[in-house]
């Protein structure tokens, strides 16, 4: 199928051509890109040509890398050099970033073809990809349901065949949440394992990219290629990219795992069904599993939407009509700037610009963003006693499966509860998995997330592919 | 009593540079008192003593040497501006002085 | 100006000066820092603040800041840079990055040249703004203007702000301050602090207080001080602008004011926007800075001599005070070194001092031989004070051999006898005069001198010719004794 590391192993060996790849990829996307909607831009012509350039390396000889012909779709935060990157945002529509993000200088070295720059909740805010100024995307399961959010696109791309790996950013489970509603894999990294330099910025000190793919191994191979030191970021950790793919088949005998009792009760009985059998799965090749606790990650959520929306206020001050993107005139600066912002951004953004100025403003920092600072260091106080237990974590990705189109948009606080089991792994820095594990009574995809403290990816990884592995049996 | 009033909320849109509609400003209020309302928790929480987390991976002294780079070509500056004159950045009148 | 009572009033003040870093590149990314480049050239997605660019530290900015620290007696401690968030269209990102509650320096003190000592709250790094020029309106005025046009090429320069504490009690004491900041900057090599360039720019507290209190009066914030006489005429003015408030039973204002040069006065810059909250938060996208002391060692090892320790030297080698003026004059001027060769080489210090502090302030300073050549001559009174100047300027200007140069002027100094004996002339020839200059008329001398001048066409030397009348009257007054 699309796979991605059987596609690369054929174009590296020639048996099959870069372009003949993207040809059928691109004809999936004229097949149903218009019912989903899981791009903002298909980059059609630039893919042949960069995959005619794969092939061209192929026949001279040189290594084309490891990714060589693999199509992957980008999220639309992830700045192109020359191509819209627009955040789903009205304010950023048509511009053209001067720079490639780090990650896509390296999956284009790497050989991998982009197909498209994905939908999602713009500027990352949302839980369902309907924040998106160019409408919303479907789950390729159920096309009257969302695909979740934020990197939606990039979950319903992966999921419907339109490239073998996508990448998105999770600032509180925006890759995760939507991989686990669309049956697909997402991975979010360590805190500065890849580099932010080029993801347009939603909260600097949450956000990390991280791929989207059909199956462990496929995932594995893409943050091999992502991650790494990057002098551009100065949160990036100093270290090269783990060694992910060749720990796949070691298996889980001795790991201990926690089940986080505090993310059980949270979700909804068809889900919690899926994460005992996942546990009942990894004990069964070998792992001890038992009850975890983590107490103060109930407090996660209210850390959380304090903690990035007070940074992404100040993230998004930029977009004021004077240096690029939407201007709306006005009689003076001030006017124009008022002007500009209120048409350019959506309710979604505004409302989180809104809470975190507020949370920043004279009088409320410290009740709001200094101590949502000081819980966050009770969180990975927590996480750490639950680590000198355990080697890792498992809980489940989102409280339900996918939800219907306008289910969740009335009400913000119903909309950000999708987000209570992915976002304390963003507030720790820690990496975490969505591995689809089955279906819920609705027939849709089911996710179950294996946690790890920092820089655990290995651990991680041979966990999810015992995981997805026990599926196949 | 709402723990954000409209008179506040009206305030912070000024802070943010959001012109918001009186509708919004309604609705904004409402919405925002309620997901303050959900944190409120975190005020239970016992944080004496506890220092806060900025950066979630820690590290010091990241720093890079004094070596001149590559800067942009105008062209390609300028081609990204609403509104250019004179190789600048053209705004519209400016009211006050910088703080 | 009508008259007001300024005696009863103490000046309060406290300067904030901005510095610019001399790097080579900008403080988080590789734009080249040069001032006068041709408009948004020196730019790229950092410090355009482009969507998706990340700050990265330069290091030898965080050396300079560590340098201008060290040179001010600041404790040096572990820093974080903060978000100070505002919309204005010379900032990039709408917000700047600075460091905040936790600055690098803190503590010091700057010790002026007169023995005064002005403490230093804190010199912390931040980015600087973009450049903003105002069309149409009046002569590139922000009020009255059409629109704007902004220029990104200063817009993160590596600043450091020095906080002064409110110890400056006069406008001479703030010049001095500053002139001594500056001299310190340029020493350490942090910046060429060229006021004309905006590479050093202030801003001054000043509030007043009655004389003999302690608790602060209500201050002002004076803006746009372009030069040191600039801020020593807005000192003036502000003093004299809150004393008549004040003596009118009126309050001082706590506001941000403007000086025009021009017109001489301040004027209140109050704008229509709300105050400005500013929201800080630590920046997410930097780390903490914490210099090892290896790194400080290393810093502090480098630094060259202070201007504080180069008076202290050159006082002890030509034997004045280290607050002489002429010890500062010539520390200033970069003349130390050569005064203290010349008085190795046998000058008199006091005479070196003046002699580089007045007549070698202007131009390329002669060759250290040469100078004290001329000061060796001047000592013995081969060269009269007159002369002796005129072969410094010759020297500075065309260079040469001293002997030469006062031989081709025909500079010969009369001998000693010679003069003796028109000195003693011209007591001759004035008896009435000489008894009352003996009984105690002492500008008399003058009378004398100008005598012997006038009888030795200029040749000889003043100093002289009063040391000899000296020396005749106390002969007269042993005479007497007898």
């Amino acid at each position: 199928m699309t796979a991605a590391v059987e596609i690369a192993r054929n174009v590296r060996a020639g048996s099959r051509s870069a372009r003949d790849v993207v040809e059928e990829h691109l004809a999936t996307i004229a097949g149903r890109e218009a019912e989903l909607h899981a791009f903002n831009l298909v980059l059609a012509e630039e893919a042949l040509a960069e995959a005619d350039e794969v092939d061209r390396r192929v026949a001279a000889g040189e290594d084309p890398g490891p990714l060589a012909g693999v199509p992957v779709a980008l999220k639309d935060n992830l700045c192109t050099r020359g191509v819209p990157t627009t955040c789903s945002s009205l304010i950023l529509e048509g511009w053209r970033p001067p720079y490639d993000a780090t990650v896509v200088t390296r999956l284009r070295e790497a050989g991998a073809v982009v197909v498209g720059k994905t939908n999602m909740d713009e500027f990352a805010m949302g839980s369902s990809t309907e924040n998106s100024a160019f409408g919303p995307t479907r789950n390729p399961h159920d096309p009257s349901r969302v695909p979740g959010g934020s990197s939606g696109g990039s979950a319903a791309a992966v999921a419907a065949g339109f490239a073998s790996l996508a990448l998105g950013s999770d600032t509180g489970g925006s890759i995760r949440q939507p991989a686990a509603l669309c049956g697909v894999v997402g991975v979010k990294p360590t805190y500065g394992l890849v580099s932010r330099y080029g993801l347009v910025a939603f909260a600097s000190s949450l956000d990390q990219i991280g791929p989207f793919a059909g199956s462990v191994a496929d995932a594995a191979l893409a943050l091999e290629v992502i991650a790494g030191h990057d002098r551009a970021d100065s949160t990036s950790i100093p270290r090269p990219a783990p060694s992910l793919s060749a720990v796949l088949d070691d298996g889980v005998e001795g790991l201990r795992i926690g089940v986080v009792r505090e993310l059980v009760d949270a979700v909804d009985p068809d889900v919690g069904a899926r994460l005992s059998a996942a546990a009942a799965a990894l004990e069964a090749a070998g792992a001890k599993v038992d009850e975890a606790s983590v107490p103060a990650i109930t407090f996660g959520l209210s850390a959380y939407y304090l903690l990035a929306t007070a940074e992404a206020s100040s993230n998004l001050a930029r977009y004021d009509g004077v240096r690029y993107g939407l201007r709306v005139d006005g009689d003076d600066v001030g006017a124009m700037y008022g002007a500009t912002r209120a048409a350019g951004f959506g309710a979604e953004v505004k409302r989180r610009i809104m809470l975190g100025t507020y949370a920043l403003s004279a009088g409320y920092y410290d009740a709001y963003y200094g101590q949502a600072q000081r819980v966050r260091t009770l969180i990975i106080r927590d996480f750490d006693a639950a680590y000198a237990s355990y080697d890792l974590l498992l809980a489940p990705t989102a409280p339900t499966t996918a939800f219907e189109l306008g289910a969740k948009t009335a009400d913000p606080l119903t909309m950000y509860l999708s987000d209570v089991c992915t976002i304390p792994s963003n507030l720790a820095g820690h990496p975490a998995v969505s591995v689809p594990y089955g279906r819920g009574d609705d027939g849709l995809p089911v996710g179950v997330q294996l946690l790890a403290p920092a820089l655990g990816e290995a651990t991680m990884f041979r966990a999810a592919a015992a995981l997805e592995r026990s599926l196949a049996l | 009593m709402p723990l954000i009033s409209r008179d506040d909320v009206a305030h912070v849109a000024r802070l943010a540079r959001l012109d918001l509609t009186e509708e919004e400003l309604d609705r904004f209020a409402e919405q925002l008192a309620a997901v303050l309302e959900h944190a409120a928790d975190l005020a239970t929480l016992d944080t004496a003593g506890v220092s806060p987390t900025a950066h979630p991976f820690p590290l010091v002294n990241v720093l890079r040497a004094d070596t001149v780079g590559r800067s942009l070509d105008r062209d390609e500056v300028l081609v990204m501006a609403p509104e250019a004159e004179d190789g600048r950045f053209r705004v519209p009148r400016i009211l006050g002085e910088a703080p | 100006m009508t008259t007001v009572t300024t005696t009863s009033w103490e000046m309060v003040v406290g300067l904030e000066v901005h510095c610019e870093l001399a790097t080579a590149t900008k403080l988080f990314c590789g734009c080249r820092n040069a001032f006068g480049d041709e408009p948004n050239t020196n730019v790229c997605p950092v410090c355009l603040g482009l969507p998706g660019s990340l700050p990265v530290l330069n290091r030898h900015a965080v050396e300079l800041a560590m340098r201008v620290g060290l040179a001010l007696h600041c404790h040096l401690q572990p820093s974080l840079f903060h978000r100070k968030n505002y919309f204005y269209p010379d900032m990039p990102k709408d917000y700047q990055v600075s460091q905040y509650d936790e600055p690098l320096n803190v503590g010091g003190a700057l010790d002026l040249p007169d023995g005064s000592r002005v403490g230093v709250t804190r010199a912390h790094m931040e980015e600087d703004t973009g450049k903003t020029t105002h069309v149409g309106g009046g002569g590139g005025r922000i009020h009255g203007a059409d629109h704007s046009l902004v220029d990104y090429n200063r817009a993160g320069i590596p600043l450091v702000e020095i906080v002064s504490e409110p110890d400056i009690r006069s406008a001479e004491q703030a010049k001095a301050y500053v002139n001594e900041l500056r001299a310190i900057l340029v020493a350490i090599g942090a910046s060429d602090a060229r006021m004309e360039e905006g590479s050093l720019r202030i801003d001054a507290n000043v509030s007043l207080r009655r004389t003999g209190t302690e608790a602060l009066g209500t201050r002002a914030e004076i803006k746009n001080l372009n030069s040191v006489r600039s801020l020593g005429r807005a000192l003036e003015y502000e003093v004299r602008r809150q004393t008549q408030r004040l003596e009118a039973g009126e309050t001082v204002v706590q506001e941000t004011r403007h000086w025009n040069e021009d017109e001489g006065r301040t004027s209140s810059m109050r704008s229509k926007e709300e105050a400005y909250d500013y929201r800080y938060f630590p920046e997410p996208d930097l780390v903490p800075l914490a210099p090892s002391e290896e790194w400080l060692a290393e810093v502090r090892a480098a630094l060259p001599v202070l201007p504080a320790d180069r008076r202290v030297a050159l006082a002890a080698v030509t034997g004045a005070a280290v607050t002489d003026a002429s010890v500062g004059i010539v520390v200033q001027l970069g003349l130390d070194d050569l005064v203290v060769a010349a008085v190795h080489a046998g000058a008199g210090g006091r005479l070196a001092l003046n002699r580089a502090a007045n007549e070698l302030a202007h131009g390329v300073a002669p060759n250290p031989a040469a100078f004290a050549k001329v000061l060796q001559m001047e000592g013995e009174g081969r060269l009269t004070a007159t002369q002796a100047k005129t072969v410094l300027a010759e020297l500075m200007a065309s260079g040469g051999d001293p002997e030469a140069i006062a031989a081709a002027n025909g500079f010969e100094a009369l001998k000693g006898d010679v003069v003796a004996a028109a000195v003693d002339a011209a007591i001759a020839a004035s008896p009435g005069e000489w008894e009352r200059y003996a009984g105690g008329e002492a500008k008399l001398a003058g009378f004398f001198v100008g005598k012997v001048m006038a009888a030795t066409k200029g040749k000889a030397d003043g100093k002289a010719v009063t040391a000899l009348l000296a020396d005749r009257l106390a002969a007269r007054s042993t005479g007497e004794n007898w």
